[in-house]
């Protein structure tokens, strides 16, 4: 009588089973104003702490500028948030409601994380153009390339973004031939393409002329409110020239946290940075 | 109209077609219509190799997608190749019936040879031509997809990618010489007679065979033409730069990888079914990793990358193949060789890359 029952249960018409509910990845949700939060991560190499106990919150489109030494834990961080390595403890959102640490690496670029990386990396063989059309928001599923055909406000996109990284004469030549300088707007108008939420740039003006550097400190700032944008930087003069509010990391936390003044002021900073 | 989309850019693709249709024609005309006195007339062996290169140059074409488009450096393609030679191996056997040696209705001879007494389950369906034809291309494309699943997911790439696709045809080989394994064994499969009811040595039907694979050269050129000219072909060519990018770009490589992956075991499964009545025998010496080798000789001496240049590559090397083996026996090595270095030297795009070079200079 009762397994009758079990499957008079189990076979109720209006049951839907829960393998049959297609999962519906949560949105992007901003509306506490803080679109990352990392808490209390931690990671190690081989007993090497990269990350210590590592805090930090990011409000929704801010420019904040990450400086520290080498080995301060920049590059693993940016990894955590990109899901190329796992914390060993901690917890990293984006936005309220989408864990980072449950995602894999394209699914997180798809909900709008995108990263520049310390070297550029554009596809040299494909031209300006192609390079953005790759890099464009869109179904990536095989079939889907197969049969896909630039649209009119694809195209559209593609010039905007041009504009804005000043590449438009450049834009049928082979990105292989691109200046240095060149190819780091490259990267961060791939980014663009992606229209994300939150852009991290890693060493953006590593290797630049002058001229460049000023071009990209406004490209930069002129994204700040549009989108978020994390800028990790060994150059100070880039930074201040920048920088609302800096963040400090060493030994893999957080040393100190403000605008580019109080941070150069603080004692502790300095030690780090000057050495005793 | 669809078809002039697609060449639009593709200038030397549209000379390989035109010369592809010419030769479809001359080559038919020269052998059936001309005089056998006349010095124009092209004997049936002529035609049956010319229809053996266009197999290779196929499977050089399938081997230059995955290579030169996807970067996967593969040593075991012409596997998919003699996979798609021994499907049609044993509908060619199935067909040979009481003509055997042993004149069994049913069995091949060497399952009579072995005292097997019925056909292994296998064998069954392959008296279809359409089965056959089927199997030509399922088998292979579902060892690719076995095979590309496991080292794509598992991100092998590389040199050790290059090492499991040669195990996994050295593996293959060494199956198919076990006489258990029901593939004739060493021997391989031999002594067809016809093949959809035309007889094999009939020389109209060595012209067909000849169309027939000029035709799925054509088909296989146009069909990756269009792979390479969307824009899954520029996420293969960004793959093959800069894989961990791509992903940051959002792309599943292992994915694009995969599908692109079967898709060129496919047509070199074809290719070797189109070879397999050409030459009249398949064996599992097809299987040697040095054939896949060779293969990527081809590609690399013709140009990767460009599709047509693995076609030239392919055909060139094979024709000097021929003469010099018949020419000077002792010399090939040597001259395959001295060829491949020359081009890796001064050619590092292949034969056709000297006509970029030249427009680059002007």
């Amino acid at each position: 009588m009762k397994a009758m029952q079990i499957l008079r249960e189990f076979s109720r018409r209006d049951r839907v089973f829960d393998f049959l509910v297609k999962a519906v990845p949560p949105e992007l949700d901003v509306s506490h104003n803080i679109i990352l939060y990392l808490e209390g991560l931690n990671k190690s190499f081989d007993g090497f702490k990269a990350i210590n106990n590592l805090n930090l919150y990011i409000e929704t489109g801010e420019l904040r500028c990450i400086i520290g030494p080498n080995g301060a834990g920049k590059s693993t961080m940016m990894d955590i948030i990109t899901g190329k390595t796992r914390p060993d403890t901690g917890q990293a959102w984006f936005g309220q409601r989408l864990n980072l640490l449950e995602m894999d690496e394209p699914e997180i670029a798809e909900a709008g994380i995108g990263r520049k990386f310390q070297k550029p990396t554009v596809f040299e063989n494909l031209t300006v153009s192609q390079n953005l059309e790759l890099a464009m928001s869109q179904d990536k599923r095989v079939w889907p390339l197969l049969v896909a055909r630039l649209s009119t406000e694809q195209r559209e996109l593609i010039d905007e973004v041009l504009t804005i990284i000043g590449l438009n004469e450049l834009a049928s030549d082979p990105a292989g031939k691109l200046s240095h300088g060149q190819k780091q707007w490259l990267e961060i108008g791939m980014l663009l393409m992606q229209k994300p939420a939150l852009l991290l740039v890693d060493e953006p003006v590593a290797g630049m002329t002058h001229q460049e550097m000023e071009r990209t400190a406004e490209l930069l700032t002129s994204l700040a409110g549009k989108h978020t944008v994390i800028v990790v930087e060994h150059d100070m003069d880039f930074v201040r020239s920048i920088a609302r509010k800096v963040t400090v990391l060493h030994q893999g936390s957080v040393l100190a946290e403000g605008s580019m003044a109080e941070v150069q002021s603080d004692p502790r900073v300095i030690e780090v940075y000057l050495g005793e | 109209m669809l078809l002039m989309n697609i060449l639009k850019n593709d200038r030397p693709g549209v000379w390989l077609l035109a010369t592809l249709l010419v030769v479809s024609i001359v080559v038919p005309v020269l052998n059936l219509l001309v005089a056998e006195s006349s010095i124009f007339h092209l004997s049936t062996y002529t035609v049956t190799l010319l229809g053996k290169y266009l197999t290779y140059a196929l499977l050089a074409l399938a081997a230059d997608l995955v290579w030169g488009y996807l970067g996967i450096l593969t040593l075991g393609h012409a596997a998919f190749f003699a996979l798609g030679g021994y499907a049609m191996g044993m509908y060619l056997m199935r067909q040979i019936g009481e003509r055997g040696v042993y004149g069994d209705p049913v069995l091949p001879d060497f399952m009579v040879f072995l005292n097997w007494q019925e056909l292994p389950w296998f064998w069954f369906g392959f008296d279809q031509f359409w089965f056959a034809a089927l199997m030509v291309m399922v088998v292979p494309g579902i060892l690719a997809y076995v095979f590309g699943y496991l080292a794509f997911r598992s991100r092998v790439t590389g040199v050790y990618l290059s090492i499991i696709t040669q195990a996994m045809t050295y593996a293959l080989m060494l199956a198919f010489f076990r006489n258990e394994m029901g593939f004739g064994g060493n021997n391989g499969l031999t002594d067809f007679k016809d093949i959809l009811g035309f007889d094999l040595r009939a020389d109209s039907t060595r012209i067909a065979l000849f169309l027939a694979s000029a035709a799925a050269l054509a088909i296989g050129y146009v069909l990756s033409r269009i792979i390479v000219s969307s824009r899954l072909g520029l996420a293969s060519v960004a793959i093959r730069d800069a894989e961990s990018r791509s992903r940051f770009c959002g792309y599943r490589v292992e994915n694009i990888k995969l599908w692109v992956f079967v898709f060129s075991a496919i047509m070199a499964g074809v290719a070797g079914a189109l070879y397999v009545p050409q030459v009249g025998i398949i064996n599992p010496g097809e299987f040697s990793p040095l054939n896949s080798i060779e293969l990527l000789i081809w590609v690399a001496i013709g140009g990767r990358g460009t599709l047509y240049g693995a076609v030239i590559g392919a055909m060139l090397v094979n024709y000097s193949k021929t003469y010099f083996t018949a020419a000077l026996p002792e010399m090939w090595l040597y001259a395959l060789g001295a060829l491949f270095i020359l081009v890796t030297l001064y050619l590092p795009k292949g034969i056709v890359g000297l006509r970029n070079m030249r427009r680059e200079k002007t």
